[in-house]
């Protein structure tokens, strides 16, 4: 929409502008002596409309031809092309209203004569105001562009915020959650206190996972007692199946770290390590400082012969992306297998304070 | 299936998890016609069992150490009632197509539980028919759709061997089975050689022969052997008859 043309207020500002233009149009016509005050009036009123009008027009042109899109050249021949022969319609239409005025009637005598000098001076004022609006026009277009930028920007933000939000939740493997009710349902019968008991440890993990979501970033030690209380859960499936070995640095609790950072790569470590193996294995878990990021190390024992698995993997590409996604290349994360463990080595800043963004 | 109206009907139970046996083993304990015969914790304790006990109900996790439940039915064929029990409920078309009595969920109840016994009776008693898939089909109806094998597994007797595709250098028709050529032994496997082309990956292996599947990584050379055949020479000397559609793949292949 044009941006004068849609809001009465502007247009109103905008004629109001035009009357200060006219006065001093109309004073520049009398100065040389040539012509009385009120031929200057009417003809620099005239002059004004039809250049006003002319002005209007000239965010059409401005809208087909952006700044950024057009080649230089083009636009400035464009425009000096363009404020030429608007400048020179509109004096012309000038010189004939003031032949009309001197013919016509008996109060302009000559007029058209005397007005000849003062051609260049028309022109100029009317050169001047086209290009004077070609480039406010401009200014506005680069203002409402930043205005749309800042809103995509703001919208992209919500949508990655949105995709994470998701991804979060899709971490709760059902799979967990229905074999951990199979266990309880086991356990109230042969033995209902310890059914209690991991009644409890599910409804501590689902708690503090589901809470989670809100938070951008937690400290490392709230991760790590999610962890805990995840395997809790998963040692009253497995029994002495699961052995964990947590080796962390005490300075490094205090990192800030993205929630369920930890808690899927553990989940892994259980689902495809520790679940195929007969005798069980070993998980462990490192943190430390190194060269000034947080170093974190997953690994685990595995069946390199295991059956394979679906849903394989779709932990890891998640705090994949997740990380990638807050740190971009300040963070890096690397999975392999290593002597019959698979490792997983995450490298991210170590954040000692929460951050806003 | 051996079992007869009026005998106990021997079960067994295979899950990794104790406390899942358990539920099972005090949901069969109000049944004094099923006995347990054996508990199994893992796929190859399973194959065994099968093959040791020739139960009559096998109620079978899917997702263990060593081998899939799946693959336990391939190994062991039909035979028996099979009751799926598994916490996935994204295997149950799959559990259908190898012929499983029923599928149930974790965690179940004892009224799901009973309604899952009824059915396996009624297949012992005959009354639904049992499977009507040879156990030599039984490996592609067990394999995931739209999903090549990586690895194949087959059984002597109880001991089972897992075959990584990767280290088979081709395998043979022999009537009703297959022999698969791998790390210099072969292996038998009950399973025609058409359903073993269909399950393996045809970017890396093809039908040469109406006899014959190769590796197509193991092929050294391809020689002239009489009009109108060849020969293909595996890296490691052995020589496996091309036929000549057989070579006109190949050469589909080798020329893309």
């Amino acid at each position: 929409m044009h941006p004068i043309f849609s809001h009465s207020r502007r247009l109103l500002f905008y004629v109001l502008i035009w009357i200060p233009i006219a006065g001093l149009v109309s004073y520049l016509l009398v100065v040389p002596g040539a012509i009385s005050w009120r031929e200057s009036l009417l003809l620099s009123g005239v002059l004004c409309i039809l250049t006003a009008d002319a002005c209007l027009a000239v965010w059409y042109i401005c809208r087909v031809m952006p700044l950024e899109k057009t080649e230089f050249g083009r636009l400035v021949l464009t425009h000096l092309a363009g404020a030429v022969v608007v400048s020179g319609i509109i004096v012309y239409v000038e010189i004939l209203l003031a032949r009309l005025m001197a013919r016509t009637t008996r109060w302009f005598p000559g007029l058209a004569t005397r007005l000849s000098p003062e051609v260049p001076l028309m022109v100029g004022v009317a050169i001047a105001t086209y290009l004077l609006a070609a480039a406010f026009y401009y200014v506005i277009f680069a203002l409402e562009a930043s205005k749309q930028a800042e809103a995509r920007v703001l919208q992209a933000s919500v949508l990655a915020r949105d995709a994470e939000l998701k991804a979060l939740k899709a971490q709760v493997n059902p799979h967990f959650l229905f074999n951990s009710l199979n266990s309880i349902s086991a356990l109230t019968s042969s033995d209902p206190l310890r059914a209690r008991e991991m009644c409890i440890l599910l409804g501590d993990f689902l708690r503090r996972t589901l809470g989670l979501g809100e938070k951008l970033t937690i400290p490392l030690e709230e991760e790590l007692s999610l962890v805990r209380s995840f395997l809790a859960v998963e040692k009253v499936r497995f029994g002495a199946r699961i052995q964990m070995q947590e080796h962390i640095e005490k300075d490094t609790m205090g990192v800030f770290v993205p929630p369920l950072l930890l808690q899927p790569l553990v989940e892994n470590a259980v689902v495809h390590g520790i679940a195929n193996l007969v005798e069980g294995g070993s998980i462990r878990l490192d943190a430390k400082f190194q060269n000034g990021l947080l170093a974190i190390d997953v690994e685990n024992s595995f069946d390199p012969e295991a059956p394979p698995r679906r849903r394989s993997g779709v932990g890891l590409a998640n705090v994949r992306q997740r990380l990638l996604a807050r740190y971009g290349n300040r963070a890096t994360f690397d999975a392999r297998t290593e002597g019959g463990r698979f490792c997983v080595a995450i490298r991210l800043p170590a954040e000692t304070e929460v951050r806003a963004s | 299936m051996n079992w007869e109206a009026g005998n106990k009907i021997r079960a067994v139970v295979v899950d990794d998890e104790e406390l899942a046996r358990q539920v099972l083993r005090e949901f069969i304990s109000a049944h004094a016609e099923i006995e347990i015969v054996a508990e199994c914790a893992n796929g190859f304790e399973a194959v065994k069992a099968a093959s040791d006990r020739k139960p009559d109900l096998l109620f079978l996790d899917i997702q263990m150490p060593k081998l899939d439940g799946f693959e336990v039915l391939e190994l062991i064929g039909g035979g028996m009632a099979v009751i799926f029990v598994t916490a996935y409920d994204n295997y149950a078309i799959r559990a259908f197509e190898v012929h499983a009595v029923d599928y149930l969920l974790k965690p179940f109840g004892a009224e799901r539980f009973e309604a899952a016994l009824a059915r396996a009776k009624e297949r012992l008693g005959g009354k639904i028919p049992a499977s009507p898939t040879p156990p030599s089909e039984l490996a592609t109806a067990a394999r995931p759709p739209a999903q090549y094998l990586d690895r194949v597994v087959v059984r002597d007797g109880a001991s089972v061997t897992i075959i990584p595709v990767a280290k088979i250098d081709y395998a043979e028709a022999q009537d009703d089975y297959v022999a698969i050529a791998a790390d210099g032994k072969k292996h038998l496997k009950q399973q025609t050689i058409s359903s073993l082309e269909a399950a393996l990956d045809p970017s890396r292996f093809l039908r040469i022969h109406r006899s014959y599947i190769v590796n197509l990584e193991r092929v050294g050379k391809i020689e002239p052997y009489a009009k109108d055949s060849h020969i293909a020479v595996l890296r490691n000397g052995t020589q496996l008859p091309v036929s000549r559609a057989g070579y006109a793949r190949l050469r589909a292949f080798l020329d893309r």
